[in-house]
Parts: C-alpha cells; structure tokens; sequence
C-alpha cells in the first residue's frame, strides 16, 4: 500500500488485521503467570513437584517465537517497499522514546543508590538531626562500599531477633570485600576497567560498521560489526568472571546488605541489557551476511540496534563512576 | 488492502484488529468494565462503614478491598478509559489516517484483559489479594505482603508495558502523523494535553517498574533496598514510588483537561480562550509533577529543608493550573452557552476539580498536612480529582463523543438524569468526608468512632446513589448504540469546529486515508 495515492500525497500503510498482538499477549500473560509462580513455589512451597517451570518456559518460548514472526513480518514488509518515510519515522521515534524508558527505568536504581549512599545509609548513623537510628542500630557507622551492615554491627541475625525487631526480614551478612577500585598498584587486576575499555571500544567499531554500510561498503559493515559482538560477549564473559570473583572469594551476595543488593541490581541489569544489545546486534550481522540485508539508505533495524548499544555503553560509563570508582 | 474494505466479521475483528477505532472501543468498553469492578469494590468499604463496628467483612478483606478498589480505578478504569480516548480521537483530530504502529497498539491492549484478570483472581489466592493498600509502601508490601503479591508485581509489569507502549504509539502518532499544516500550535488541546501526559507515562512507568522489581528482590531474593536492616531504607519505597505517583495523578488529570478544553468551548460556541497559555500551563505542570512527589510524605520524617523544597514547588502547581481554570471560565464568559449533558459534566468537572484542587493547596502546607495526614480529608481531596476531575470530563467525553462515534444520539433527558444524580451522588458522598477527615478519621479503616457516624452514612448513601448512576450511564449508552436517534450530520454540535467534525457521521471505519488539507 506505498507509493502514490491519487492525491499525490504519499499514503501510510495500515497493516491489515494481525495475530500477532493477540499472540504475544498469549506469551506474556503465560510468562507473568510463569513467573509468579516459578517464584512463589520455590519460596513457599520449596521441594514440592509443580509446573511452574513448564508455564514460564512455554510463555518464553511462545513470546519469543511471536517476536521472531512480527520482526520478520515488519522486515519483509520494509523490504517490499511498503514503507513510506512517514513510516520509516515512525519506527524511528517508537525506538528512541523506548530508550528515553529504559533511561528512566536505570534512573530508578540510580536514584535508590544516590539516596541510599547519601542520606539514608549515613542517617542509620545517626547523621543528621534528630534521629532515634543509634538507639536503633548501636555502633553502626556508614561507610561505602557498606561491609558491615546495621544487622552485623549489633551483633547479626540473633542478636537482632533478641533485641525484639519485629521488621526482621533476613540476615545480611556484610561482604568481605568489595570490587571498587583496588589502588593504582592492583589495577592490572581489576575486571571492571578492562570491560570499560571494551565496552568503550565496542562503541567505536558499532560506529565504524555504521560509516561502512552507510559508504555501501558491507565487507567494512560486516566485519566491523562482528568486532562488536565479540566484544559484547568478552564483556559479559568477563562480567560472568567477575560475579564468579564477587560471590566466591568476595563473599558479595544479593543479601550482603544494600552494597551487594545494588551491586547486583545495576550491574546485573546492565548486563542483562548487554546480552539484549549483543543479541540485537548479532541479529543484524546475521540478516547481513546472510541475507545481504541493509544498504547505504536504508539500515534502520541495524541503527536502532547500535542506538541501543550506546545507551547502554553510557549506562556503564555511569555505573564505573558511581559502582566502582566512587 | 485493508484501507478498503470494512472491518471483519465476528470476534476476530476485534482480537486482529489494527483499526484505531475499534482499539479504542476495547479501551472504552474494558475501562468500564474496570469501573464496574471497581465500584463494587466501593460500595463493599462503603457498606462496611455505613455504620461503626464490623457489620459485613472483617478487617483483612477490608483492607483487599480498599487496595483493590485504587489499583482497579487507577490502572484498569481511569487510564485505559483514557487511551480508548486518545485511540479513537486522536487520528481524527489531526487528521491521520491510523495510530503510527497499529500492530503494537492492539497488543497494548491486550494485555489488559488477562493482566486484569490475573490481578483480580489474586483476591482468591492463599492468603487474600493484595492488602497493603494502593501505594503499596514497604514493609507492608514486602515483609508483611500475601504470597499474591508476587502476581501482583509482575501485573504491574505486564501493564506497565502496555502503557509505555501505548505512549510510545501517541507520541508517534502526534509527532509524526499530522496532517499537512496541522503545527503543534493548532492541534486540538486534547492531542497536546495527550502528547504531554504520554511523555509522563514514558518517564514514570518505568520507575514503577524498578520499585516494584525491587520489592520483588527483596521479597524472594535477599536484596536489602527496604530494609534497615541491611542497610536499605523503608522510606526509599515511597520515593520511588511517588517519583512516578505524582506524575502519575497528573496522568490522569491532564487528558480530562483536554476533554473540557475541547467540550467547553463547542458548547459556549466560542474558541478556547488562551489556547498558548493552555499549552505552557499543562508543560508547565508536567514538569513541576516531576520535582513535587515528597508532599506526599511530609510526617516520613524528611530533613526541614526537603519539607520546605517540596511545600514550595507543591504550591507553584496551584499557578498553571489556575491559569486553565480562568482559561475555561473565560471561555464560557459571554458565550452563547447551552447546557447538554457533556456541558454539565465538563462545568461540574471544572467547579469540582477546583474544589479538589483547593483542598490539595491545604494539603501542601507542610505543618497543616501534619493533621490532615492519612486522613479522611485526603480521601476526600483525591476522589474530587480523581472522580469529580477524571471520571465526570470521561463521562462528558462519552456523551460529546458517542454520536460520531455510533451515528446515533444519546437521550438528553436520560443523561442529564445521570448528570444530576451522578453530581448530588458524589457530593453526598465526599463532601462529608472532608469533616470528618479533619475532625480526625483515619483512611483505610474498617471501624471508626462514633462521633463520626452521621456522616459517614451519609457517605455511603451517597455513594450507592452515585454507583447507581453509573448502571444509568451504561444502559444510557447501550440504549444509544441500540435505539438511538440516528444523526447524519457531520456536525454534531453546533460549535464542534475540530477536524473530527469534518468526517461523516457515524465516523466511517477508515477516515483520513489521505490527509486533509489544513488552512
């Protein structure tokens, strides 16, 4: 339905009437159901045989197989030249108000991390005035990273059960140590700076595949582009050591107390958001080499894929400063 | 292709469809369905405190009942009411052919109906539904929550995504799809009030999409963001959740704003008084809604100066939007003015929002709302925003609309008999609540002092009279669709100058294939 209408004026295409949507609702009702469960029977009805795991899986799967046809489906229309340029925007502001969303959403545990770090960690202190938090938690000093959490400075788990809490939701037991920046002597070792450097670097060979299909050149696109998903997976399998190195020798937990709680929420969430974008990216070097998809006009599935991978490089460049360095 | 032919036959016309018009229709029909749901919900509290002591539901499906009741209204009524709005008018107001991405608009919502149902068949779960109340602070939520609330948080999710979605599409929509000609500054105030409120809903729905992965985490996973225990903070819950709250409100506020700005003016057959000032006034809001949401916890125990900050830049909030009400009271200011029902409901929205928006300028006040705090006079406040503000300009809405949308007009006589009832409903019951909110009853009890039974019977009677009016309201409407007078022109009202009134009536199922030609 491109092209020209009788008016002259370029027509937008409507897509005729779709399974898709429906069918994706079908995957992600499963998935949530799937999911609540999966959760809810390992924490309370732990050892027990349930289905659960079939539910969210069989939701994964359908939700993904859904997702695999609607981006077929919007490839092969493009490719037909349904798409008018009005269109074509479409996709492109549908793209960039999802990033602005996951922004916001990163935005949320960056502000969790700022508010706990500087006003309600330190006022568990007994910072600031008129606080009852030293009667509350004796002997308790704020320090970041946070290695011995309220719980431990009086005494653990027991001794805060004694002492009649009633809010007593846990150990959190302190780490050992923390992964924040070790001293300019240990930092060959460092995981961190080296997955700055290659996330950094794998912005740079997304931007010259970008130049390479825009000059037509696809032998550049293709290999530059595939620099950059290799790097993606170093960085995660880096990270993967890392996690290895925090939970092991760190003793760094998800119930560590707050240090390990947002360690763990913004870099796993991060990371997670790699593999998406490392996913993303692999796609369309695939859709490239194999199929030869893309040229110098028209690459937009490729640039809403790099778009995302620099989102979430600067995502990093603010969690080394503020998870790491400071 | 499908601009040239009409819809399918059958249920899969609506399960398939890509149509703008036919989402919006879902939208409209599932919102009030939700409304039903969550009216009943309703007039179970209000039953319960028709008179003190506990006479039909114990205290712990009270409290099901109360959250039930906000999260229903709020999620699954007011906003997606809205969306069917902006599904079924925007296109048509700015002269586009469809919304930007009808694909993904259809499964914006469908989602809705099984999260919904997901949600609501929490209340038969071991345990009962969620109890924590609609804010959902922690510990209540996290230590002390049912094991539901796992469903629970991943329905937020699941309509967060159906929101973010749906915004994603209207600003799209907005942006890229006008008609040649149409400049921002000449779109209807309904599509900028939407643009706005889709901005907000981007911004926010993913925060609440953090502060409930965090309890989440908390909950099932060890992680410590609200416990003090571990180093965390239950007071980080509320910041959270009100960072995206406020704006929240606003989301829901703002398209009624639209709706009275587009009724008001066709019924006093005058152009919008101040149509710049209206658009600054609601950025302006939408920017303030982002820096004020800790005056929603003025008693948490926040340092003076944050106390002080968030008074302030609560109180600037009264400028813009005293700027719209003078903007809509101007407008009607020697216009030659008839009262039909859309009229009615869009003058008491306005008259009654403003009473809300009164009472949440005492609310403001940092030492004054130390007594006012958790009390009836904040249920009061809200519900003259969020029912008198909302749920009347969607009402008006309906009326002002359904004629273009069916070819069909409503009976007058039957919606200004909802109009009344609904008015003289809703005073009786919120009115009253004000007393005794500050005479100090608290919100979200199931039993209170004597001294406060007059007018809480009061209440309750006024709230069956208004949830009565609600079963008028919807066999008006079925009565309409069914037996209606059929209407022809494309003109429906008189002073209806925005491009849907340019389209045949009733609204044919593709319009503006091509664009029209704007002066």
């Amino acid at each position: 339905m491109a092209g020209q209408s009788n008016t002259g004026h370029e027509t937008y295409y409507v897509p005729d009437s779709s399974k898709l949507a429906v069918s994706a609702s079908i995957g992600m009702t499963t998935i949530v159901y799937g999911a609540a469960s999966v959760i809810n029977d390992s924490s309370y009805r732990a050892g027990e045989d349930t289905n659960s795991g079939f539910i969210l899986y069989a939701g994964l799967f359908w939700l993904a197989a859904t997702l695999f046809v609607w981006f077929s489906t919007t490839i092969r229309e493009n490719r037909a030249g349904m798409n008018s340029a009005q269109l074509k925007q479409s996709y492109v502001i549908g793209m960039q108000w999802f990033i602005f969303s996951e922004v916001m959403f990163f935005g949320a545990f960056f502000g969790a991390l700022f508010y706990i770090r500087n006003l309600s960690a330190p006022w568990l202190a007994g910072e600031g005035a008129g606080t009852m938090n030293t009667l509350l938690w004796p002997g308790f000093e704020y320090s970041w990273p946070l290695l011995t959490t309220p719980q431990d400075a009086i005494g653990g788990v027991q001794a805060q059960a004694a002492a009649g809490h009633l809010a007593n939701n846990g150990a959190f037991v302190g780490a050992e140590h923390s992964l924040s920046f070790p001293g300019f002597a240990n930092i060959a070792h460092w995981l961190p700076l080296y997955n700055t450097v290659i996330l950094l670097a794998s912005s740079f060979t997304c931007h010259i595949a970008h130049m390479g299909i825009k000059q037509n050149d696809r032998k550049k696109f293709n290999l530059w582009l595939f620099i950059t998903v290799a790097l993606g997976c170093i960085f995660l399998y880096l990270q993967y050591m890392e996690y290895h190195e925090a939970l092991f020798e760190y003793g760094i937990k998800l119930n560590s107390g707050v240090y390990g709680t947002t360690f763990f929420m913004l870099t796993g969430f991060h990371g997670f958001h790699v593999a998406m974008g490392t996913f993303m990216l692999l796609v369309q070097w695939l859709r490239s080499k194999t199929k030869g998809h893309f040229s110098a006009e028209d690459q937009f599935g490729f640039e809403a894929s790099s778009w995302y991978w620099h989102f979430v490089d600067v995502v990093w460049v603010f969690l080394f400063l503020f998870v790491y360095i400071m | 292709m499908g601009a040239h032919h009409g819809p399918a036959k059958g249920l899969t016309r609506w399960l398939f469809t890509t149509n703008h018009k036919d989402i919006g229709t879902m939208y409209l029909w599932f919102s009030f369905a939700m409304f039903l749901l969550g009216g009943s919900f309703a007039m179970i509290i209000r039953a319960e405190l028709f008179q003190p002591g506990l006479q039909i539901v114990q205290p712990e499906f009270f409290n099901q009942m109360t959250t039930m009741h906000g999260l229903v209204m709020v999620f699954g009524a007011i906003m997606p009411a809205f969306v069917g709005l902006a599904n079924w008018m925007i296109p048509m107001m700015i002269g586009a052919p469809d919304m930007a991405l009808p694909r993904m608009n259809n499964w914006s919502f469908w989602i809705l109906p099984p999260t919904f149902l997901l949600l609501a068949s929490t209340l038969f779960m071991d345990g009962g539904g969620p109890n924590f109340g609609w804010t959902f602070y922690a510990p209540l939520s996290t230590t002390y929550a049912p094991p539901s609330v796992t469903f629970f948080i991943f329905a937020v999710h699941a309509m967060g995504i159906s929101s973010i979605m749906g915004s994603i599409n209207i600003i799209a929509t907005v942006v890229n799809m006008r008609a040649p000609g149409m400049t921002y500054m000449k779109m209807p105030m309904f599509v900028w009030t939407w643009l706005i409120t889709a901005f907000l809903l981007v911004a926010v729905m993913p925060v609440l999409a953090g502060a409930v992965t965090m309890m989440l985490m908390d909950i099932h996973f060890g992680t410590s963001f609200f416990s003090a225990a571990g180093g965390g903070d239950p007071v980080l819950f509320q910041h959270v959740f009100w960072f995206f709250g406020h704006p929240e409100v606003y989301i829901i506020i703002l398209p009624a704003f639209g709706v009275v700005s587009e009724v008001i003016p066709t019924f006093s057959r005058k152009p919008l008084f101040g149509y710049d000032s209206m658009v600054y006034a609601t950025s302006s809001i939408a920017f303030l809604s982002f820096i004020v949401w800790a005056h929603h916890m003025y008693t948490v125990g926040m340092p003076i100066a944050g106390e002080l900050f968030f008074m302030y830049a609560t109180m600037l909030i009264a400028v813009p939007t005293a700027a719209k009400v003078f903007n809509w009271i101007t407008t009607m200011f020697k216009g030659s003015i008839t009262l039909e029902t859309p009229m009615l409901f869009a003058i008491a929205k306005v008259f009654l929002f403003t009473v809300g928006g009164f009472s949440g300028l005492m609310l403001a006040i940092a030492p004054a709302d130390f007594q006012y705090h958790d009390s009836y006079f904040v249920v009061a406040h809200f519900h003259y925003t969020m029912v008198a503000g909302a749920i009347f300009a969607l009402s008006s809405a309906v009326y002002y609309w359904i004629p273009k949308w069916t070819g069909k007009m409503y009976n007058e006589t039957m919606g200004k008999t909802h109009f009344w009832i609904s008015f003289i409903g809703f005073n009786l019951t919120f009115f009253p609540q004000h007393f005794v909110g500050l005479a100090g009853m608290p919100r979200r009890i199931p039993d209170y002092n004597l001294m406060f039974a007059d007018f809480n019977m009061m209440s309750s009677i006024g709230a069956f009279i208004y949830g009565a009016s609600q079963l008028l309201f919807l066999f008006n409407i079925v009565r309409t669709i069914t037996h209606g007078k059929p209407v022809s022109d494309p003109k429906v009202w008189e002073g209806g100058t925005t491009l849907e009134w340019t389209v045949p009536t009733p609204a044919p199922y593709h319009t503006f294939t091509t664009p029209p030609q704007l002066k």
